[in-house]
């Protein structure tokens, strides 16, 4: 390590605030086009099925709890289940299976 | 400040408290091992509130690759946010004052994006605040703890936290696509689409938050051209 670790914190936080910032400072009209009103709607939606899949199967020790806490998850969330419980039952389910099966 | 709206947004957080307790816990102790200080460990929680960008960081400082570098990488990384703050503004009322915008900005992570972007109303910014104040908490509690003890908590306890954030996740897609089948094809495309890019030879190169930028905009603008939303969708 010989660069200044703050200029490097620095750095990465001016960098992450200014993307996250600008669009929310810049773009504050309602937008009337229907195409890209659409693709924003849309976005959430690709975004999270996105980052869910594969990357849930590594979130765990083993690739089979975290299996099982992802079924878990999608049946309570099919149910419509609120977010917290949704959460807590998949983590109970991983931790549970990982201290009987692995 | 609306006082109900506040309560609610931190209850709608405290999942996301729970899950960012466990990943900057982890995050903590990557730093100390790649030779920061604590202190700096939760400077660094503290001022970009950001999981990949932050992990990507540590090797970049502990390599002592050029500033630049840093920068470029925060920005390929990072750009995701761009597409949900462009998202999210159009969640606010228009004439909401501008320093609400600053503020919410900085907390606007892929789980308080994800919470506030599916409220089904107008957003109002007590329950972003609300969202953001139970999230911050955990992303720089869980650094402090990570960085002060790696051996806090069993390594079971972590490795079952480590899916919190990915269950809430799921809770939040799901209920809109039990109701809109448009919906549920359209994220399992984009789970079968991630899944290749990240297993298939050459593509698992690109790194997560080009395969998360690549896939939204290829797949949200097919949906928009195939299925605009009707004017009464936008609310839900």
């Amino acid at each position: 390590m010989s660069g200044n670790v703050y200029i490097y914190i620095l750095v990465m936080a001016l960098v992450t605030y200014l993307i996250r910032m600008l669009p929310l400072a810049l773009i504050r009209k309602e937008i009337k086009n229907k195409y890209i009103k659409s693709f924003l709607y849309y976005v959430p939606f690709v975004t999270l099925a996105v980052m869910v899949f594969p990357d849930i199967l590594h979130s765990t020790s083993s690739i089979y709890s975290a299996l099982i806490g992802f079924a878990v998850a999608i049946i309570a969330g099919y149910f419509g289940k609120s977010l917290i419980f949704v959460s807590a039952v998949s983590i109970i389910s991983v931790f549970l299976s990982e201290l009987i099966i692995f | 400040m609306k006082n109900s709206l506040y309560l609610k947004g931190l209850k709608d957080g405290f999942p996301i408290f729970l899950g960012y307790f466990a990943v900057s816990f982890t995050f903590g102790i990557s730093a100390v091992s790649s030779g920061l200080l604590p202190f700096q460990a939760v400077l660094i929680s503290a001022t970009n509130f950001t999981s990949a960008g932050q992990f990507a960081a540590l090797s970049i400082i502990s390599g002592s690759l050029s500033y630049f570098e840093m920068a470029l990488t925060q920005f390929i990384i990072n750009l995701r946010y761009c597409l949900m703050s462009s998202s999210l503004t159009q969640k606010f009322k228009k004439n909401m004052p501008v320093i609400h915008r600053f503020l919410i900005a900085f907390g606007n992570t892929d789980e308080v994006f994800a919470v506030c972007s599916l409220y089904p109303d107008k957003l109002s910014p007590s329950y972003c605040y609300g969202v953001i104040s139970a999230a911050l908490p955990g992303w720089v509690g869980g650094t402090l703890l990570g960085s002060l003890s790696g051996s806090l908590l069993p390594e079971s306890v972590l490795s079952a936290f480590g899916i919190a954030l990915y269950g809430m996740f799921i809770a939040i897609i799901l209920p809109p696509a039990r109701k809109n089948k448009f919906i549920a094809v359209l994220i399992l495309i984009s789970m079968i689409l991630s899944m290749l890019i990240s297993y298939l030879p050459y593509l698992k190169n690109i790194s997560s938050g080009f395969r998360i930028i690549i896939l939204t905009v290829l797949l949200a603008g097919i949906a928009a051209f195939i299925k605009p939303i009707e004017e009464s969708e936008e609310t839900k």
